[in-house]
């Protein structure tokens, strides 16, 4: 008798506990929301709900930013997430299947060199390469943005390769007996079979790429033709601001989050498992 | 390994050609350019006039220069604050969501938005939260019958940083911690039940000692995190001329990189935040020998 009563104060204070977190993981959601649908009239009430509800700050987001501003940002962000998430998921799958499944001379020393690259602190190597990016005249263009999601990395490399290691090693010895090629056994068999890993690096390559500020900031115009959302929305934040209009500066916020909302709550289990994977087998 | 694949004469050219990229990773985006950061933090080269050779004197700058010193002062104390509590407080609630109760994926999933928001966006609405006059925090505090604080002020700045960035980082040690807590066989926790352990024990004397690997993997990656923080400290504190009311160390190495040109002064500035990171590092794995278990 006591111990389910234990059990049940114990279940009570559980949720109080994750329902007062959750308030506050929450809330900045909520309110973002509900700005974004007020007049800007409203920008600072206090009330929980709109009153009255409004869509006009979501027309004014297209229609008072100057050149369709909000539109070629939104455009660039999702190119720049792309074409990185493609060059993430090539260049690392090929090292991840050479260092998961052959075997050569240098192995276990180019992949410890690898994972060692996690420690360089991203400063360390963006000063040499603004200097390259500045020389080859690539400042102000969005290459120096692409080219290093063609490198490989040491994330992604690992996360597949910890993958691929799981797939059983007789399909190779019986793609061998068929006569398949080097890279047809990679082509053909490990990128197929390591889709749940592919679909989780591409989550997350494409969610950082997204959310990445300091890249485009030093390396891309402020020019909102050629800029991504995130130093668009850094950049409005000082203008709108300064202009009293929080609402549009919130419907902004909020179509900049949507597309990454919408990813996480479809593909909300590679995501949590490519995070878990990362984790549990270092 | 015996058994690794073996390429067949001319297809040894396939295994180096699918290295390449990675290769040239490497070359030029890690180790070739931490090589290249090192040798320009001793010279002066402002990437118009040729290099100078400034031997020692940028790494002089680091413990004289004032405002730098009051930069990396504050990245250790933005550090100190912000590991233990993302550290803590998601270890917290995996512990809370483990049990079995009802809606945990409901939880889980409240807990980890912040984590795939930019921090643009989310910094954008906590900047109308910490609002003096017009943010609902202060409002909370009224209500409560509290003075209502200046959150972004000098003052208090930091602690507002801190608290947006765990916010941020919350969900992702919650998952790393959660994994973890489901490796722990319950055989462990239905034998110590049979011993007339209590749920105090049962925590300390096996959740505790079994997690530590989870704990030591996300005091890592987190203080990793912490050193280089950036962007909610950007959107949150910035100030005229990329100046800000917290300066941290990744601050001023931006600033001289890419608004002073001084680029011998910032990779002296970056290398010494590698070596914060490579001191750190020998500093855990030293605990991880003597503390962390390992079934």
């Amino acid at each position: 008798m006591t111990k389910s009563k234990n059990k049940l104060l114990a279940d009570i204070l559980t949720y109080v506990a994750l329902i007062i977190g959750a308030v506050v993981m929450i809330v900045p959601f909520f309110w973002m929301v509900s700005v974004s649908f007020r007049l800007p009239a409203q920008q600072f009430s206090r009330e929980l709900l709109p009153n009255p509800f409004t869509l006009q700050n979501y027309v004014n987001l297209f229609k008072d930013l100057p050149n369709q501003a909000f539109f070629y940002l939104t455009a660039n962000s999702f190119k720049l997430s792309i074409l990185m998430v493609i060059g993430q998921v090539l260049t690392c799958s090929m090292a991840a299947f050479v260092f998961a499944v052959c075997q050569f001379k240098g192995r276990n020393f180019l992949f410890a060199l690898l994972l060692g690259t996690l420690m360089i602190p991203l400063q360390v190597s963006l000063i040499p390469n603004f200097i390259i990016y500045k020389y080859l005249g690539l400042i102000g263009t969005q290459w120096p943005l692409i080219l290093p999601a063609f490198w490989g990395g040491a994330f992604g490399t690992f996360l597949l390769r910890q993958y691929f290691l799981t797939i059983p090693r007789d399909l190779v010895d019986a793609a061998r007996m068929d006569g398949a090629s080097f890279f047809n056994i990679f082509w053909r068999i490990y990128l197929p079979l390591g889709k749940p890993a592919v679909a989780a690096l591409s989550i997350f390559v494409f969610k950082d790429a997204w959310n990445d500020l300091l890249h485009p900031l030093v390396y891309l115009p402020t020019d909102m033709h050629q800029t991504t959302l995130t130093v668009g929305l850094s950049f409005f934040q000082q203008q709108l601001v300064a202009g009293g209009k929080f609402t549009v500066l919130m419907a902004g916020a909020f179509l900049s989050i949507l597309p990454l909302l919408i990813i996480f709550f479809i593909a909300q289990k590679q995501f949590i498992e490519g995070i878990a994977l990362s984790g549990i087998k270092r | 390994m015996n058994y690794g694949l073996k390429p067949f004469g001319r297809e040894k050219i396939w295994l180096w050609l699918m290295l390449v990229p990675t290769l040239i990773g490497l070359v030029f985006g890690t180790v070739g350019s931490l090589l290249a950061t090192l040798g320009l933090s001793f010279f002066d080269w402002d990437l118009i006039n040729p290099p100078q050779w400034a031997g020692a004197s940028n790494y002089v700058a680091l413990v004289q220069n004032k405002d730098y010193i009051e930069a990396f002062t504050n990245t250790l104390k933005f550090s100190a604050e912000y590991v233990p509590a993302v550290v803590i407080f998601s270890l917290f609630v995996a512990v809370l969501l483990n049990r079995k109760i009802r809606g945990v994926s409901i939880f889980r999933t409240i807990y980890f938005l912040p984590t795939v928001t930019s921090a643009v966006a989310a910094a954008l609405v906590w900047n109308m939260i910490y609002g003096k006059d017009t943010g609902i925090l202060n409002l909370l505090l009224e209500t409560l019958g509290l003075a209502p604080v200046c959150w972004l002020c000098a003052d208090n700045a930091m602690v507002s940083v801190v608290i947006v960035n765990v916010w941020g980082a919350i969900g992702e040690g919650m998952i790393i911690f959660l994994a973890g807590l489901t490796a722990i066989p319950r055989d462990y926790y239905e034998a110590a039940s049979i011993d007339g352990a209590n749920d105090m024990q049962k925590f300390f004397h096996i959740t505790l000692p079994l997690v530590t690997p989870s704990i030591f993997f996300q005091t890592l990656i987190t203080a990793i995190n912490a050193f280089q923080a950036y962007d909610y400290i950007y959107m949150l504190t910035r100030r005229g001329q990329g100046n800000s009311t917290v300066p941290v160390a990744v601050y001023s190495i931006y600033r001289n990189a890419f608004n002073f040109f001084r680029m011998g002064d910032a990779s002296a500035q970056a290398i010494q935040l590698a070596l914060l990171v490579a001191v750190f590092m020998v500093v855990m794995f030293w605990w991880e020998r003597h503390y962390v278990v390992y079934e």
